[in-house]
């Protein structure tokens, strides 16, 4: 009953496959949040929550794990009492830790991993950490009314050509509630594809999104 | 020649969407610089969608594509 509005875009086999697949979310802010409920809620089996920060007050605009309740919470905590108050049968490990190259082991026997990081050099260093462990990686960024995805596979190195400037605008243009859901959205519809093997993903590609204009790129690389 | 210039997100801010512009020869580094567009408020720089370099020559009828850093979560 749990998964029956899940059929029939998923088989049962293929709902059945989720909850054998183990991903790893590393952010729990703006983009994480949505990402970790859209997961949770499709059923996939375990889920690693990573975040070294605790919510305040300037989270509340946009990031779905903040509360008015949970000011100073740990945000891997936050995501990880979610996610059993959603969907009890999904084991679900908090590291209330930023993900770094000497802690990268912890994302061992993942079949993903998601990014949800808010600095372009830690975006940077978690395609080397994926390309490393072979994993697939689901990039999202945002800033204001734009964003942006794409699926690293590894070796594709696509980060490499999208960020020949590291300054970024989103301190300028702030984040709003929308923009992160939206992106959230497509990478979990991306996540789902290629943990599934189905549909066409964002392999070298990178889908640009303008959200004041509807402009919708897809760039080739 | 003819080169027609997209700009994206922030970058429209006071110029424009799309534009051609008529030169004898061109880069896009030249291009960034009669825009006054900073190198370092590029993030992806293409030519005819594809990536490509600030000083690759350019071609009649070539397209350049700029688009800002977008690097939250």
């Amino acid at each position: 009953m749990r998964y029956s509005r899940n059929m029939n875009m998923l088989t049962h086999e293929e709902n059945n496959k989720l909850k054998t697949f183990k991903v790893a979310v590393i952010g729990c802010g703006g983009l994480g949040g949505y990402v970790i409920e859209m997961l949770a809620r499709i059923g996939i089996g375990q889920l690693l929550c990573f975040d070294g920060d605790v919510f305040d007050q300037s989270n509340w605009n946009r990031q779905l794990l903040s509360s008015e309740d949970n000011l100073g919470l740990s945000k891997a905590h936050a995501a990880a009492l979610r996610v059993k108050s959603i969907n009890s049968d999904i084991e679900v490990h908090a590291y209330d830790v930023k993900l770094t190259e000497e802690n990268s082991n912890l994302l061992e026997g993942c079949n993903i991993v998601v990014d949800a990081v808010d600095h372009v050099d830690t975006k940077i260093m978690l395609q080397g950490i994926c390309e490393r462990l072979d994993m697939p990686l689901i990039y999202g960024a945002i800033a204001g009314w734009y964003g942006q995805v794409a699926t690293i596979l590894p070796g594709d190195r696509l980060l490499d050509f999208v960020y020949k400037s590291k300054k970024t605008i989103e301190k300028d243009l702030g984040n709003p509630s929308f923009t992160p859901a939206t992106i959230a959205s497509i990478q979990v519809a991306e996540a789902i594809k290629v943990l599934l093997n189905k549909g066409d993903i964002l392999s070298n590609k990178l889908l640009f999104v303008d959200l004041l204009n509807h402009d919708y790129e897809m760039i080739e690389f | 020649m003819h080169i027609e210039v997209r700009l994206f997100a922030t970058l429209r801010k006071g110029r424009f969407k799309r534009e051609t512009f008529e030169y004898e020869s061109s880069t896009p580094a030249h291009i960034l610089s009669q825009l006054n567009i900073p190198h370092e408020d590029v993030a992806i720089l293409l030519v005819n969608g594809r990536d490509g370099s600030f000083d690759q020559p350019l071609n009649d009828g070539d397209t350049v594509s700029i688009f800002p850093p977008v690097g939250g979560g």
